[in-house]
């Protein structure tokens, strides 16, 4: 009945009260940040970015397709030099088809279309494909790192990582 | 039966009366206390200002919305027994759900009552704007809205890839790569440049926006997973909570507006 019995005086109540409400709030914003997190995969199933494509001298002039598929990639052999350009349209990002009739890269998308080289000449895109950061291993295989890209419009298609000389 | 009509036993009756608390409508106050006392019809005001059933007014265009939001709801919900978001099975469900199931109106009446509802949200949006029925106290009740006509378009985005043909796969792609361009959070987007130490790149194909909304670097099959759930669970529970705050301000700032 006396205030005596209380162990917990008004200030000290807040005090913990405002202790509770920071934990409180600490642990939904610790929540919240765990399930941003959730939302990214350790794992996922996309094609590896780094890739080997066999040897120079496997391509001949012109376009080859064989990594278009599983990479996204086509290796274009062309003036004495050996690049991988990008399938991705610079316009919205569909996958252009190569036409060998035509001798280009049409997109299906809205009709975007593009020289072997890759520099754009129809359509809305607003600049060339991108090509792929391209070596060759001591072995002597050619190797392709799709982490990085190369832009004409920057002039980076003169970057020693941009092509091989064959 | 010493002259009780039917009605009258029925009504006398213990479950009846457990269900409903009021007696019969034949008066002001027990009308009154049939909407109030039900948890469906207690959405709608008791009382209506005359100008509120004005349809040259008010077009009845919110009620429309909310009733297509019902119909899709429904019609959604019965798809669902049919369609399985994989890749493997995905096309083949939405033709089956044409070809294999009665009713094969089915996914038309969803469609097409999707494009509905994005038009009348929108003309629902007009008529708040052309009577000015956004102004205060009503502010808060536009914001709610212009959050409810995002849902609705995003709704209609994430449903556009489930059918998974042709179509569906490169409107999606064309449409996330606009992901790709927000600034500091797509790598292609304004700001993604600044965030680059060396070669050590802090915004990528693999940490942006876009991967967010995919689970991928392209529309693959754990898009097709992801879109799903946004589009039969995680969008509507939203859209619902919104629906509900949204008819809850319209009664606490006055009701629906009136002409001037």
């Amino acid at each position: 009945m006396s205030n005596t019995r209380t162990s917990l005086n008004r200030r000290e109540f807040l005090s913990y009260l405002s202790l509770g409400w920071v934990a409180f709030t600490a642990a939904c914003a610790g929540l919240a940040s765990l399930a941003f997190r959730y939302s990214y995969p350790n794992v996922n199933f996309d094609p590896e970015m780094e890739f080997l494509a066999g040897k120079p001298s496997d391509f001949e002039e012109g376009v080859d397709e064989r990594y278009k598929n599983g990479f996204g990639v086509w290796i274009v052999k062309e003036e004495g030099r050996l690049f991988a350009l990008s399938n991705i349209c610079t316009h919205l990002g569909c996958i252009p088809n190569w036409q060998p009739a035509e001798l280009k890269f049409k997109c299906p998308c809205h009709g975007s279309g593009y020289y072997t080289s890759g520099i754009n000449f129809e359509g809305p895109a607003p600049r060339p494909l991108e090509r792929y950061k391209i070596g060759l291993t001591p072995e002597g295989l050619v190797k392709i790192d799709k982490t990085k890209v190369y832009r004409y419009e920057k002039g980076q298609w003169d970057n020693k990582d941009s092509f091989i000389e064959v | 039966m010493s002259g009780k009509t039917i009605t009258e036993y029925i009504r006398g009756t213990q479950v009846w009366k457990s269900i409903f608390r009021h007696g019969p409508p034949d008066n002001a106050r027990n009308r009154a206390a049939i909407v109030a006392g039900n948890v469906f019809l207690h959405l709608h005001p008791i009382k209506l200002k005359k100008s509120g059933v004005q349809l040259g007014y008010t077009w009845c265009m919110g009620g429309l919305s909310f009733f297509v939001f019902l119909a899709l709801t429904v019609t959604g919900v019965l798809l669902m027994f049919y369609y399985r978001p994989t890749a493997e099975y995905a096309y083949n469900d939405i033709i089956a759900l044409k070809e294999h199931v009665p009713l094969g109106i089915m996914r038309e009446i969803h469609r097409w009552g999707a494009h509905l509802m994005v038009i009348t949200v929108w003309l629902h949006m007009f008529r708040v704007f052309m009577t000015g029925s956004y102004k205060p106290p009503r502010e808060f009740n536009w914001g709610v809205g212009v959050i409810l006509l995002v849902l609705t378009l995003l709704l209609s985005f994430t449903g556009y890839l489930l059918p998974w043909d042709q179509l569906a796969i490169w409107a999606i792609t064309v449409g996330s790569n606009m992901a790709k361009a927000t600034p500091f959070l797509g790598h292609g987007g304004p700001g993604a440049m600044l965030a680059q130490i060396g070669d050590f790149v802090m915004v990528s194909d693999k940490n942006d926006v876009r991967f967010q909304l995919l689970a991928g670097r392209f529309v693959g099959e754990p898009a097709l997973l992801r879109f799903y759930i946004l589009h039969c669970v995680f969008i509507p529970l939203v859209v619902g909570v919104l629906i509900a705050v949204h008819f809850w301000r319209i009664r606490k700032d006055g009701g629906i507006s009136a002409p001037l």
